[in-house]
């Protein structure tokens, strides 16, 4: 294997299916529910995933949202911006952390 | 041929296996394309148009497309091009056609209407209430100027402006300002209803512009996008996205149904894209001035694999 991540491992996805079909058929149809249009639009929650995919890191989410959020008329701005968004999370839930250093540290120093 | 465009099916394959006919409904629509000289050389433009092109349709051409649609009387004409605003003859051309037709309509690019010159056309527009049909990819013009080239954003921005100053896409004025949005890339256009909604909301935040209805149509593999395609490596994944999404329900909807095009030089053709791909009507050369009638309920399109544009999901009409 020279790699662990290819494109077109992306289309294998509802392999996962063969081994325990009725637990695979309640994730998408979860998944499909998820992504209807709502309260939220369709584009607006490609947005989230697009963030959410970057906050997680995974290559096939990047791919599939980027691709949908073009699809779904969003532009570079708007993706970039949600990318930020998730990016602002992903470090502020570190340094909100520091909460927890400065109250261990009080407690232990003079 | 590579492993992935082997994986497609001839489009004409496809139908057959899904038991669809493509054959005309009854033809109200014609489609006139005035030729091929622009002042855009726009990457997804299909009959790669541009400001080197000299292909521009003749009067005595125009005389035989009036005389058609003289003998014809179709619901709609639509003009077209390159950008029929750079063709000589093209006011008179259109006030020929208006008496002859319920609906005129003029594509045009923005940026060729812009031309102080053109001042008696947005006139003659206005007083013939054509409708303009505008090409505007996208309310961010980073993508607007990707595929159109740089500085159209601002240029299509001042001209919108014009036509709403002169009653276009105004409420009551009579006169109907529709955009089309080709996707910036190579990927599928959004939900059509989704994507004016976000239009009309960031063209009036960011411009103060109005206008009707967006039309959101998939590029057409040919032509100038083609090649573009093929050099940024997306052609295999485009064409696999394209005959992926191909929808039978929306076979029914396909402009080609009731439209039949005529070129520049009058050759006549099922559709736009047909003509880029030199495929004519019923797959035989004729000439707009042979043509006694439209063509007849039930007689045959041609089809190419670039059709699958037109079935991709919603489809095109």
């Amino acid at each position: 294997m020279d790699s662990y991540y290819k494109p077109e491992d992306l289309g294998k996805f509802a392999e996962i299916g063969e081994e325990a079909p009725e637990l695979a058929e309640k994730f998408f149809d979860y998944y499909g529910a998820v992504f209807a249009e709502g309260e939220l639009t369709a584009r607006e929650k490609a947005l989230i995933a697009l963030g959410v995919a970057h906050a997680v890191q995974c290559p096939y989410c990047i791919d599939a949202y980027t691709q949908s959020c073009l699809e779904k008329g969003s532009n570079m701005a708007e993706m970039t911006e949600a990318v930020h968004v998730a990016n602002a999370i992903r470090g502020g839930a570190a340094l909100v952390h520091s909460v927890q250093m400065r109250k261990i540290a009080d407690k232990l120093s003079m | 041929m590579t492993e992935v465009t082997d994986q497609i099916k001839p489009f004409e394959q496809v139908l057959k296996e899904q038991g669809i006919t493509l054959v005309r409904d009854h033809t109200h629509i014609l489609q006139v394309n005035t030729g091929l000289l622009c002042d855009l050389a726009c990457k997804h433009c299909h009959i790669e148009a541009g400001p080197h092109r000299i292909e521009v349709m003749a009067q005595e051409t125009m005389d035989d497309v009036v005389a058609f649609a003289s003998r014809s009387r179709f619901k709609a004409i639509d003009i077209t091009g390159g950008a029929p605003e750079l063709v000589p003859g093209i006011v008179s051309f259109l006030r020929r056609l208006r008496p002859l037709t319920d609906k005129l309509i003029l594509r045009s690019n923005l940026t060729a209407l812009s031309d102080q010159q053109q001042d008696e056309l947005l006139a003659v527009l206005a007083e013939l209430k054509v409708v303009v049909v505008a090409s505007f990819p996208s309310t961010s013009p980073s993508q607007t100027d990707a595929q159109r080239g740089k500085g159209v954003t601002d240029k299509s921005v001042a001209m919108l402006k014009r036509l709403n100053e002169l009653g276009y896409g105004k409420e009551g004025s009579g006169l109907d300002l529709d955009l089309v949005a080709n996707p910036a890339g190579a990927f599928l256009p959004p939900d059509q209803s989704a994507a004016e909604r976000k239009f009309k909301s960031d063209a009036e935040r960011k411009w103060g512009i109005v206008f009707n209805t967006l039309f959101s149509f998939a590029n057409v593999p040919l032509g100038r996008f083609r090649s573009w395609l093929e050099k940024s490596g997306n052609l295999d994944g485009y064409l696999l996205k394209l005959a992926s999404a191909f929808n039978p329900c929306a076979v029914d909807g396909v402009m080609c149904k009731s439209l039949v095009s005529v070129g520049w030089d009058g050759t006549l053709y099922d559709c736009d894209f047909n003509l880029a791909a030199g495929i004519p009507l019923a797959g035989q050369r004729r000439n707009v001035s042979e043509l006694l009638e439209p063509p007849g309920a039930g007689e045959v399109i041609a089809v190419g694999d670039h059709c699958y544009a037109c079935t991709a999901g919603s489809g095109f009409t």
